[in-house]
């Protein structure tokens, strides 16, 4: 009748884990990726304008997360001291988002088995290279256990990244304009919680293959209002036929 | 705390991840300086001679010549000549000494021109690194604060008679005022509200800017009044390269003011020249 106090199976303890970690970031608000005519665009509801969720990590990558700050925020800073370090090792051209996707990936996965705690984080790394539209953005998806995917086009990561996802099926095209990619990205948020959000809740951020050696930009409030202004007035919805001009990104 | 704790060696890339990613404490070290990230993860890597006798004082090195920087009503122009020098023997003739260190600043460097370089490039990922890290950039007293801190570490090398000297020169967009620090090769950092220069031909590019300095410059004039001083200063100067009309090589130069940092065209600087030379002619 001797019972083996304190053990648990590792298949239990992979499940314990996979769903504290699920629960941690089913807490969180999404964050979308679109790739649109001239690089990739990530909006995100997040009411603060400080604590951001997208970010610059080299030339042509960016970062996006959900979950607990604290922790994406150090792995965030974690990828741009990998990406400075090897740029200046070696070269600009050879920090790419597939190497720093994987460089997640191997951290996230070691602390999902080792670590007394899992990251409830999700990840995205995304890179601009040259190609047009889809063709030209490489997404990488990262999990809580280190398990990556790179997808095509679009991607929602978070609590309710499922509903998103669907609704981002029906509505995207490839090469939209910005406004356009950024409406389809709100209207997806919008619709998978079944409430409106205001383009002052927004947080827009993106990687622009037309810009100089960083091609990371951030939207500041009044500019988000302007695109999805500019998106609403010509062609509603999906039946754009020709967008009048094209949507001009602030600088 | 490290998630690559439990692991064994590995080689290059992942023991790199593995270092880089166990840097977790956000009070210590590294902060948002990308130098002290380098020498944590990566002290190979770190630009700085090792000790060497006493005797290696002469080694033989590539030396940058003439740099200077003057203010006008809205912005600061930076500019340098483009030569290159070892001992007697010029090494090369379209050498950069004017670098964007970031939107909103440049450094110009003059002295051993590898560690010279090296400097310039370290300094403005130290500049980009911070900006990422942290959301935003540095002041601009901040900026020049720290490449004083790391002109100062170069003071091992200068004693070797590897001395860089920089000059930096940068808008603050918060304040809209453009301002210019002068380094010395120990690491002081001295403000410059009108021109300063550095290099060889320092000295005559300085007698010649403070000749020809207002303080009510415009960008046009302050940019002819910088192409003059190269052009004072390569005609005292042995190790300072004036105009090359030959292979059409011209001073670089370059502005900072409201709309960030940009340079001036070699067409325009090449017409500038020319009408420099035509004044002095006879």
């Amino acid at each position: 009748m001797a019972m083996q106090i304190g053990y648990v199976p590792p298949e239990q303890q992979q499940r314990d884990r996979a769903e504290f970690a699920r629960k941690g970031i089913a807490r969180g608000r999404s964050v979308v990726a679109i790739a649109y005519a001239d690089g990739v665009v990530f909006v995100a509801e997040n009411p603060s304008p400080t604590l951001h969720k997208i970010s610059e990590i080299y030339d042509r990558i960016a970062f996006a997360a959900v979950g607990r700050y604290n922790e994406f925020e150090q792995l965030r800073q974690s990828g741009i001291r990998l990406a400075d370090v090897k740029g200046y090792q070696y070269a600009r051209d050879d920090v790419t988002g597939r190497s720093l996707a994987n460089a997640y990936a191997n951290a996230l996965g070691a602390a999902f088995t080792e670590s007394p705690k899992p990251f409830e984080v999700e990840l995205l790394i995304a890179e601009v290279t040259a190609g047009d539209g889809a063709d030209g953005v490489e997404l990488y998806h990262i999990l809580y256990d280190g398990s990556i995917t790179d997808e095509t086009g679009y991607v929602a990561i978070g609590g309710s990244a499922e509903a998103i996802r669907s609704r981002l099926e029906a509505a995207y095209r490839d090469a939209m304009p910005l406004g356009d990619a950024m409406r389809c990205a709100q209207q997806a948020l919008a619709g998978a919680e079944e409430r409106s959000i205001e383009p002052g809740r927004l947080e827009v951020a993106g990687l622009d293959r037309n810009r100089g050696r960083r091609k990371f930009f951030r939207l500041t409030a009044d500019e988000v209002a302007a695109h999805l202004a500019d998106s609403a007035t010509d062609g509603d919805g999906d039946s754009t036929e020709d967008t009048t001009g094209d949507t001009d990104d602030g600088s | 705390m490290s998630p690559y704790s439990a692991h064994g060696s590995e080689g290059g890339d992942r023991s790199l991840q593995r270092r880089v990613f166990g840097l977790t404490d956000p009070f210590g070290p590294p902060g948002p300086s990308f130098s002290a990230v380098l020498r944590a993860v990566a002290p190979e890597a770190f630009p700085q001679l090792p000790p060497t006798p006493a005797g290696a004082a002469g080694l033989e090195h590539v030396d940058g010549t003439t740099v200077l920087a003057l203010t006008y009503d809205t912005g600061v122009v930076m500019a340098g000549d483009r030569r290159a020098t070892a001992g007697n023997v010029i090494s090369k003739r379209d050498m950069r000494k004017v670098f964007e260190a970031d939107s909103w600043s440049a450094v110009a460097i003059s002295g051993a021109a590898g560690p010279a370089m090296e400097l310039a490039k370290l300094f403005a990922l130290e500049l980009e690194h911070y900006e990422k890290i942290e959301g935003f950039p540095l002041s601009l007293e901040g900026k020049a604060n720290r490449l004083a801190q790391m002109v100062r570490a170069n003071l091992p090398m200068a004693m070797q008679g590897l001395v860089v000297v920089p000059l930096f020169a940068g808008y603050d967009p918060r304040a809209g005022v453009a301002r210019i620090y002068e380094f010395d090769a120990a690491g002081g950092r001295y403000e410059e509200r009108r021109f300063a220069t550095s290099g060889s031909g320092g000295r005559d590019a300085r007698g010649s800017l403070k000749a020809r300095y207002r303080d009510d410059l415009d960008q046009e004039t302050a940019v002819d009044i910088a192409i003059e001083a190269l052009w004072d200063a390569a005609d005292e100067d042995s190790a300072t390269g004036g105009p090359d009309l030959v292979r059409g090589i011209y001073p670089l130069v370059a502005v900072i003011d409201a709309q960030g940092y940009r340079e001036i065209a070699d067409e325009v600087v090449g017409r500038r020249v020319e009408q420099v030379i035509a004044a002095r002619r006879r």
